[in-house]
């Protein structure tokens, strides 16, 4: 048996590591340093119906532990994502997780239902947390009626299971939890990035064009568990957790927090093969901590949390 | 591309905060191409974004490569406080350099430099010279005693130097030699790095040159092409957006915004 596999809605994953939305493009680049197919899954850049160039630079900016990105969605639009990005990665066995961006209902279930007829998509990833563009993104994830009519739309189009991801800039994040769990979600993934900003002593204006942008990096991790505890005690889905993933131990902790599967987002740029090292440690140090399965400790923290 | 430990061979400081570092791997055997660059891991925990530092000289016979690295803040400080016989987590070589196989002997070339932006004009002028092109180099530097590898460059070809403040060479810029020393010159090709006024005023300058070329910087991630934060606007109307770690860091005159 496959002491690291997991089997969650849509997803035969070998493994529970995967990298995360917008860290890692479609993959071209980082199929040139490894082998993909190692990989749990891939979740790949949000996609909108449109082509969208994004913010103006500078993008990114850096923090102790963390960064700051404000790319503002860029992506080539649906039509190039389906017969120019996805078919690379048909090549890997390996489930891609496509992330869904939009700017109104109608746009989010436009993308949902094409994007979910790809026979690679295994599943849908809903952006409803992404903090760097006005109006849309952020605004579907941070209203619980919002969020609630907005998964339910695009569950009833889509092919594959839903998950949807959480923002952590909400005063609650357990209630929106609930709503999209209620919409009809199938998973959840979480969290994605904090607002923040930071300035230039000499420019004295902010380092981003942007002025905002989110945080991301270990700086956000025991915010992220802490999150994942909670949701994971309310609602019954899966979760899929992010949030400052740098090491095997950050991903035994935040599945022992509560998450099923974990992606990897900042890391990959501090070192593009981290996604390949963790899965290799992975079985050393569940030997050392005594933990036979991945399943069987997402289980027992399962009952731990539901009774 | 590759990701490798390569071994600090040496770290000499040439002026006020400007280094020069050799590093050895195999990683140059992959380097030929002047313009590319290196991403480097910060041998800090704290600090998560590599740092992209252009290739300043190639050694293929010892497998050594020459970085000149300005410690500009704490990233870049970290890195130039490496001791010889430690090791710096490479990621490279990476991006498109500056097209040459176009010239030939006896031709022209006029390369364009400010402060920080002129290692990558190094390996390229050596290659240049090889090739039996007259050089021509005018560096911008703030002042006399920022300036770096004077008679290196001296030995390949003319070098005429601008200081901010006038401590050497002509008071101004850059575009002061070019308007007053170099005003009937037509090279056969132009490149240029430096700070964004110097590469805008280039990419404007010679909007028509049939083979102007400049190395853009700025804030990166990923460094291969994957997060898009890097990005400059397309100069053809559109919105469209070219990546300068994967589309560049070189790009044509007039191919994008600066």
């Amino acid at each position: 048996m496959n002491r690291l596999e997991v089997k969650l809605p849509g997803l035969d994953l070998k493994n529970p590591i995967m990298p995360a939305s917008g860290c890692f493009g479609f993959g071209e680049a980082f199929a040139k340093l490894y082998d993909l197919n190692v990989l749990g899954a891939i979740m790949v850049k949000a996609t909108t119906l449109e082509a969208r160039s994004g913010n103006p630079t500078p993008r990114v900016a850096e923090t102790p532990s963390g960064m700051l990105n404000a790319i503002g969605l860029q992506n080539p639009g649906l039509e190039e994502v389906l017969t120019k990005k996805l078919p690379f990665l048909s090549q890997f066995d390996v489930p891609v997780i496509a992330n869904v961006a939009g700017f109104s209902v109608e746009e989010y279930v436009e993308v949902c239902r094409r994007i979910s007829q790809s026979p690679l998509v295994k599943a849908i990833e809903l952006n409803i947390s992404c903090p760097n563009v006005k109006h849309g993104g952020i605004a579907f994830g941070t209203d619980a009626q919002t969020a609630y009519t907005l998964t339910k739309a695009c569950k009833a189009v889509s092919e594959v299971p839903l998950y949807v991801k959480l923002s952590p800039n909400v005063t609650d994040i357990v209630e929106i939890a609930k709503a999209v769990e209620r919409g009809g979600a199938d998973g959840i993934t979480m969290i994605n990035t904090l607002i923040g900003m930071r300035l230039d002593l000499k420019t004295r204006k902010p380092l981003l064009a942007n002025i905002t942008g989110g945080l991301s990096g270990p700086a956000i991790k025991p915010i992220a568990l802490r999150m994942i505890y909670q949701v994971s005690h309310a609602v019954s889905i899966p979760i899929i957790g992010m949030g400052g993933i740098m090491t095997v131990d950050d991903v035994l902790e935040m599945i022992m927090a509560g998450a099923s599967a974990v992606a990897i987002g900042t890391a990959n740029f501090t070192d593009p093969l981290i996604c390949k090292k963790l899965i290799e440690q992975l079985p050393q140090r569940m030997d050392e901590l005594s933990i036979l399965s991945i399943s069987s400790l997402i289980e027992e923290t399962r009952k731990e949390a539901h009774g | 591309m590759r990701v490798e430990n390569m071994k600090v061979i040496s770290n000499e400081i040439l002026v006020s905060n400007v280094y020069e570092l050799v590093l050895e791997g195999q990683m140059v055997e992959e380097m030929s191409v002047p313009g590319q660059f290196v991403d480097i891991k910060v041998p800090r925990e704290d600090l998560l974004l590599r740092r992209p530092i252009s290739i300043c000289q190639l050694d293929h016979e010892k497998n050594q490569v020459t970085l000149l690295i300005r410690a500009s803040g704490d990233g870049t400080r970290a890195l130039c406080d490496v001791k010889v016989g430690e090791t710096l987590d490479v990621l490279g070589p990476l991006g498109k350099g500056f097209p040459l196989d176009f010239l030939n002997k006896g031709q022209s070339a006029l390369l364009i430099g400010g402060g920080i932006g002129i290692p990558p004009l190094f390996e390229l002028a050596k290659q240049l010279s090889l090739k039996g092109v007259k050089l021509t180099f005018v560096f911008g530097f703030q002042t006399k005693s920022a300036i770096f590898y004077l008679n290196e460059f001296k030995a390949l070809g003319e070098v005429l130097i601008s200081t901010d403040d006038g401590s050497t060479g002509t008071k101004g810029t850059v575009e002061t030699i070019l308007n007053e020393t170099l005003k009937s010159v037509n090279p056969d090709a132009v490149y240029a790095c430096g700070p964004k006024g110097l590469n805008r005023m280039v990419n404007l300058r010679y909007k028509d040159h049939p083979h102007a070329y400049l190395s853009l910087e700025e804030r990166m991630a990923c460094g291969i092409g994957a997060c898009a934060a890097c990005v400059c606007q397309k100069d053809d109307g559109s919105d469209e957006n070219l990546k300068v770690c994967e589309d560049g860091p070189v790009f044509k005159s007039g191919e994008v915004l600066v």
